[in-house]
């Protein structure tokens, strides 16, 4: 099946560089590019920042570019160029903490459910299926009107909803692992269910699962973004780049830039991880082959 | 077991699947707004209250009894159409949530209608002229919609429909039903808007439902027993991509869900994802949860829908 895959792609993609396998072509350099330079802001943003972002520091509210404030100016007169650098720190940090812990422990559990099977396999992906049965924004809604927003109650949620994805595709590749020889060969040398997990699967489903993370990291923007968006994620004074837009969507119909850059942002951050996901090179993708 | 017989028992599995869900989904509905929050009699009564005054109420609201037979309770009344008293303004669930239903309702079939001729049109050409710059143009444009949030793509529409071109109002308030003229200008933003997230999904799964048959060998066969391009794909390809491509759309059309909370909110328009999220803001549960359960229960069918016609449009499963 992954042989017929491979072939087919060679045979209709333009004849490659015959590398070694980790050649990365320049959409996924810019894709890395960019994911890293928003990563960068966000961990130095308020050294960067020309205006201090809760501050305001204009008379004129919605004003367009100019050369002091390089991205105009919000609803109340605040820079908001240093108000985006300052809200990649929310974004990508939010997205960041909850794509890490939903993919930690949906690989865990996937992994365990794997080598274990039985009635443990069965409960745990028919509760997790079930879950999906929720539409994520929804899911967000529902438990931010019950205890409130916060920056680790949106960790949680974000975690909540996404980790049952990441069990079952971590869960898939592991069962195709587990019944490969040498799982079975390390089985039979007798050695224990922990040293089958991170000796024998873990490494093998690795690449395909930092890709899933990647896709999963997407997602979770979007979420974020949606929950800011409808006044239910970051509280003000602070803003991520969804309440960045809520804050200002008055001056849509005059076009301010206020609303325009902070989405162009978000739109920067999704894509660029989705082109650099896309052109992975295949040697971490296929790991396992 | 008969092998006809196997597809059939395959749906009931999946019926069975999408019960059980539906009762975890409502578990978790229910105590998700029901537990984690303060409590809601003092809530209600406000930092005045006596304690005799927050007990009495209490006890009037059914708040003292255990937790699990209050859900069995609501969950009867779900069944049988009781969706309880909004906190708020006292006013029957059922009485607020009526108008706004339809409201949303007509606003998804608006853009199912739009949207599904689009999308299949699309996707299959893309698919048919494979590797083509309009094929190009589609990818990309379909990918960029689907990575960036529902409401980006609904501000762009703004801009481009409201600012730059001047056609439409830019963000309406309230639906204005006395002309047709001004129904389709209350109606156009949300539904373009709708269409676009709707159709990128939709359109992408097409195309990869059509590249998937056109890879195998007995459409291969046609192409070589000197079949046009297009005669390949509507004839030969086409009538064993449909199970394929009807699963597409019903999987896509419950992208409406999470999709129509984000335009009702920024459009101003009336529906329940509108409700719901000022019920957020008010904390009034029993409409919070009546309106999730409405949104769950549509994903569900759409999602259930969706396999179904997986299962029963596959051959291999009847013989």
């Amino acid at each position: 099946m992954m042989a017929e895959y491979q072939t087919t792609t060679t045979a209709t993609d333009p004849p490659k560089k015959k590398g070694s396998g980790w050649s990365f072509n320049w959409v996924g350099r810019i894709g890395l590019a960019i994911m890293l330079f928003w990563g960068l802001v966000a961990l130095a943003g308020p050294w960067l920042a020309p205006h201090p972002p809760g501050e305001i520091v204009d008379w004129d509210y919605f004003s367009p570019v100019s050369g002091e404030f390089w991205l105009g100016t919000d609803y109340l007169g605040r820079d908001i160029f240093s108000r985006i650098l300052m809200g990649a720190r929310y974004t990508v940090g939010i997205a960041l903490a909850a794509v890490t812990l939903a993919c930690t422990l949906g690989v865990i559990l996937g992994m365990i459910a794997a080598v274990a099977g039985g009635w443990f396999d069965m409960i745990l992906s028919r509760l997790l299926d079930a879950f999906n049965g929720i539409p994520s924004l929804l899911f967000g809604l529902v438990v931010v009107a019950a205890v409130g927003s916060s920056i680790p109650v949106l960790i949680l949620t974000l975690t909540a909803i996404y980790m049952p994805g990441s069990y079952r595709f971590a869960r898939a590749l592991a069962v195709n692992v587990n019944t490969m020889d040498f799982v079975t060969v390390a089985r039979a040398r007798g050695e224990s269910t922990r040293y089958l997990i991170l000796q024998e699967i873990f490494p093998n489903i690795l690449g395909p699962v930092l890709a899933d993370l990647g896709l999963r990291f997407v997602f979770i923007v979007l979420v974020l973004s949606g929950l800011s968006f409808l006044g239910l994620g970051v509280q003000p004074p602070n803003a991520d780049w969804g309440a960045l837009v809520r804050e200002n969507i008055e001056g849509l119909s005059l076009g301010a830039p206020a609303v325009i850059f902070p989405s162009i942002a978000i739109a920067s951050l999704t894509i660029s991880v989705n082109m650099f996901i896309d052109n992975l090179p295949t040697k971490i993708r296929d790991r396992s082959e | 077991m008969p092998q006809s017989l196997l597809p059939w028992f395959l749906v009931i599995q999946r019926l069975g699947i999408a019960l059980l869900t539906l009762i975890i989904v409502s578990f978790a509905v229910f105590f998700a707004t029901e537990l984690l929050p303060g409590d809601v009699a003092e809530i209600l009564l406000g930092q005045a209250a006596t304690p005799e005054a927050v007990a009495g109420l209490r006890s009037a609201m059914g708040l003292d009894e255990p937790a699990f037979s209050r859900f069995i309770g609501w969950l009867v009344g779900l069944a049988g159409g009781d969706l309880g008293t909004s906190y708020v303004n006292n006013t029957e669930v059922v009485d607020l949530l009526s108008g706004r239903l339809s409201n949303s309702l007509r606003l998804a079939g608006v853009t199912t209608l739009v949207s599904v001729p689009v999308a299949l049109s699309l996707g299959i050409g893309a698919a048919m002229w494979r590797g083509s710059l309009f094929d190009r143009v589609v990818t990309v444009l379909t990918i960029s919609v689907i990575s960036v949030p529902e409401f980006m793509v609904a501000t762009l529409a703004v801009l481009i429909f409201a600012v730059w071109l001047d056609w439409l109002p830019a963000l309406s308030y309230g639906v204005d039903t006395s002309s047709l003229g001004a129904m389709l200008k209350a109606y156009a933003m949300p539904v373009i808007t709708l269409s676009f997230v709707i159709s990128a999904q939709m359109i992408r799964m097409t195309r990869a439902a059509v590249i998937e048959t056109i890879n195998t060998p007995y459409v291969e066969m046609a192409l070589l027993k000197g079949a046009s391009r297009k005669r390949m794909v509507l004839v030969h390809a086409l009538p064993n991509a449909l199970g394929p491509i009807a699963n597409a759309v019903a999987l896509s059309l419950s992208y409406l869900v999470g999709g129509v909370i984000i335009v009702e909110t920024i459009f101003n328009y009336p529906g329940v994802a509108k409700l719901m999220v000022d019920a957020v803001s008010t904390r009034d549960l029993p409409l919070i949860q009546s309106c999730a359960m409405i949104f769950c229960v549509s994903y569900l069918l759409l999602i259930t829908l969706a396999d179904l016609i997986a299962i029963l449009s596959n051959p291999r499963l009847r013989r």
